[in-house]
């Protein structure tokens, strides 16, 4: 399966599916992160499906055993599937997870013409999550992981990543 | 009539591009000129070959046997794989590297571009996420491009030395095997000789900003749709395969 068109979620899974989080985010559970597109339980297994951020992202397969293994606690059988489309966006990282990213130390994604001014245009918009300060410069395109590009902030100059705008 | 065994082989032409070019970048992490670059080179690897996955899962379930997405990247001959020849051609100095990709992620847009109109549901899925990320690599080798056709006079001549190279091998990428043709009639796949005259005009609209010349070449290099490749693709191969030919189904 690749297609998933509509988010269907079942409230009562959430609670469990909130205890998973992004193995290279820790801070920031599936559902905060918008991976999570559908979960459904079926003749007693749960189905969830989940859409990569990026095709590449190695953190994918990892995720898919860790929410098995969050149910399997609970005594509950679960299978995972990984649909492509609709593709991910930045959009659907929900406000509580851009704050967790905040305070984490990386810079949420701004909106697509402003991440564009940022990273093409070296205009300061990109806030340092640790002083605040938008006096930021871009040190590489590319950061830790490929959603992410690396900055430094010319006030307290700590270097961080930003999470890049997908769309 | 489309057969299962069509598509798949309209799959490798495509599949087997974005893992070769994969694997070729991927000799770079830790070798890029700068740290911007080597990151840059090892996240397009890692697209390229996330892309590869999704292909591959895609024609291992196709084949109607046991088969996974790894006995296809690597347990196929060299006779097998349907890559263009441009993509295995080895990374002699960073000018070649990003005019490679350069040549290759022009064409690679335009395809997926197309791609995701398909008939075939996942095939347009793979490409609707594809486009996004290749729209990125497009960028960094034109910015690329630019940077070293103006920069100093080594760099300016490097560059036309590896773009009048490698424009030889442009030409298969527009190419249309049996399977192609299949795959157009049915809807699923893309009418690439269509895309040339775009590509040309990309290409040559990028290197004239670049001071560039696109060479006169009169004579292009074939083979590679057909498995017929240049002798840099046994090494690539032989690096590629060697630990599943060594310790078959060995797992991470
Ligand atoms: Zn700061």
């Amino acid at each position: 399966m690749t297609i998933e068109l509509e988010r269907h979620i079942d409230p009562a899974l959430i609670p469990i599916l909130e205890e998973v989080h992004d193995p290279e985010i820790p801070v920031l559970s599936i559902m905060d992160m918008g991976v999570v597109r559908s979960a459904r339980i079926l003749e007693n297994v749960v189905q969830v499906t989940i859409t990569p951020t990026y095709s590449g992202c190695p953190a994918m397969d990892v995720l898919g055993e860790d929410i098995i293994n969050a149910f399997a606690k609970e005594n509950i059988e679960a299978k995972v599937s990984l649909v492509l489309s609709p593709a991910w966006t930045t959009d659907w990282i929900t406000p509580r997870g851009r704050k967790a990213l905040e305070k984490y130390g990386i810079a949420a994604p701004l909106d697509e013409e402003a991440d564009k001014e940022a990273l093409l245009g070296g205009k300061k918009i990109v806030k340092c999550p640790q002083c605040g300060s938008t006096n930021t410069k871009m040190i590489s395109q590319f950061g830790s992981t490929a959603c992410k590009a690396l900055f430094q902030c010319n006030d307290c100059l700590e270097p961080f990543d930003y999470f890049k705008c997908l769309k | 009539m489309m057969k299962n065994e069509n598509i798949i082989q309209y799959i490798y032409g495509i599949a087997d591009n974005a893992l070769i070019l994969g694997q070729r970048l991927s000799e770079l992490c830790g070798h890029g000129p700068i740290l911007e670059v080597d990151i840059a080179m090892t996240n397009m690897a890692l697209d390229l070959l996330g892309q590869t996955r999704s292909y591959y899962q895609y024609a291992a379930q196709l084949s109607g046997e046991e088969k996974t997405e790894d006995d296809v990247a690597f347990l196929r001959l060299e006779k097998q794989y349907r890559n263009v020849l441009l993509v295995e051609q080895p990374n002699k100095h960073f000018g070649y590297i990003i005019t490679r990709q350069f040549f290759y992620d022009v064409f690679h847009l335009l395809l997926l571009e197309e791609l995701q109109n398909s008939k075939d549901e996942t095939l347009s899925a793979i490409a609707k996420k594809g486009i996004k990320e290749v729209s990125y690599h497009q960028r960094f080798s034109s910015d690329w491009i630019k940077r070293l056709g103006d920069g100093t006079a080594e760099s300016h001549n490097k560059i036309q030395e590896a773009v009048d190279d490698l424009w030889q091998y442009t030409d298969e990428l527009f190419h249309m095997t049996e399977d192609d043709a299949i795959a157009l009639e049915n809807g699923v796949g893309v009418d690439t000789a269509t895309l040339k005259e775009k590509y040309n005009n990309r290409i040559k609209e990028v290197l004239e900003e670049a001071s560039l010349v696109v060479p006169e070449t009169k004579w292009f290099q074939k083979g590679g749709k057909q498995g017929i490749h240049s002798e840099h693709m046994g090494y690539l191969l032989a690096d590629l395969q060697y630990m599943q030919r060594t310790y078959p189904n060995m797992k991470w």
